[in-house]
């Protein structure tokens, strides 16, 4: 398992190659935030970022197959395209590798303490939480409940 | 006891500090307790620990409710609901 909270970029493929060096793996899922218009800074709890992190692939690997993860993201000042967060993760198949990338980006958006501050044309806000992003993380803990 | 409080954020900007070392009477044992004791400091803490306001706690690195209970050198913090990733 490789958890990192840098500043720098990351280079998603020589990650994804990483996850897939073991002969067992069969599947790879990966998701790749990137920073959409708007030029913002990200503040995180340095204590707390990489236990947070840590808790949530172990809930995923509790739930799914998983046979390795990766999750980097960033903080500091970043420009619109710029790659925010990477979450991949090898498994025997598909199926387990989707689920626990899905899940995992889920609950990170909901319990790891980053923030993001855009800078617009009228000064620099910070940027409201999402209900949807609750909804997003609710969902699994009812696995009746289909991605809405 | 003595307990170390953290902000971050937006609420660190509202309060004008990332955090301080605080002594606190034996009537605070929660981390709710803890939120109350602070708001009383002046108007502008009161404002922005108010209960209506959507606040995060962690205590010693782990989000907890706000029932969490306190002991002296735990580090509590308090943040806006996050929005990373």
């Amino acid at each position: 398992m490789k958890i990192s909270v840098q500043s720098g970029d990351f280079d998603a493929g020589l990650e994804l190659r990483n996850l897939s060096k073991d002969s067992r793996v069969g599947a790879v899922a990966s998701f790749v935030g990137v920073v959409r218009e708007v030029s913002m800074t990200l503040e995180h709890y340095p204590g707390m970022t990489q236990s947070a992190i840590r808790k949530i692939v172990e809930e995923a690997a509790a739930r799914w197959q998983v046979m390795d993860c990766t999750v980097i993201h960033r903080h500091g000042a970043l420009q619109p395209s710029d790659q925010i967060v990477l979450v991949a993760v090898a498994s025997a198949h598909r199926g387990d590798a989707f689920a626990a990338c899905e899940f995992i980006m889920d609950y990170l958006k909901t319990r790891a303490p980053f923030w993001k501050k855009e800078h617009r044309a009228g000064g620099a806000q910070w940027v409201e939480a999402k209900s949807a992003d609750d909804k997003a993380a609710e969902r699994w803990q009812d696995p009746a409940k289909k991605a809405g | 006891m003595k307990v170390k409080v953290l902000f971050f954020a937006g609420l660190r900007e509202q309060l004008g500090t990332s955090g301080e070392e605080i002594e606190l009477p034996s009537s605070v044992t929660t981390v709710a307790g803890l939120r109350n004791f602070l708001s009383d400091k002046n108007q502008s803490w009161k404002t922005a620990l108010a209960e209506g306001k959507a606040i995060r706690m962690a205590v010693n690195q782990d989000m907890v409710q706000p029932g969490a209970r306190i002991q002296a050198g735990d580090e509590v913090a308090f943040f806006p609901p996050v929005t990373g990733g």
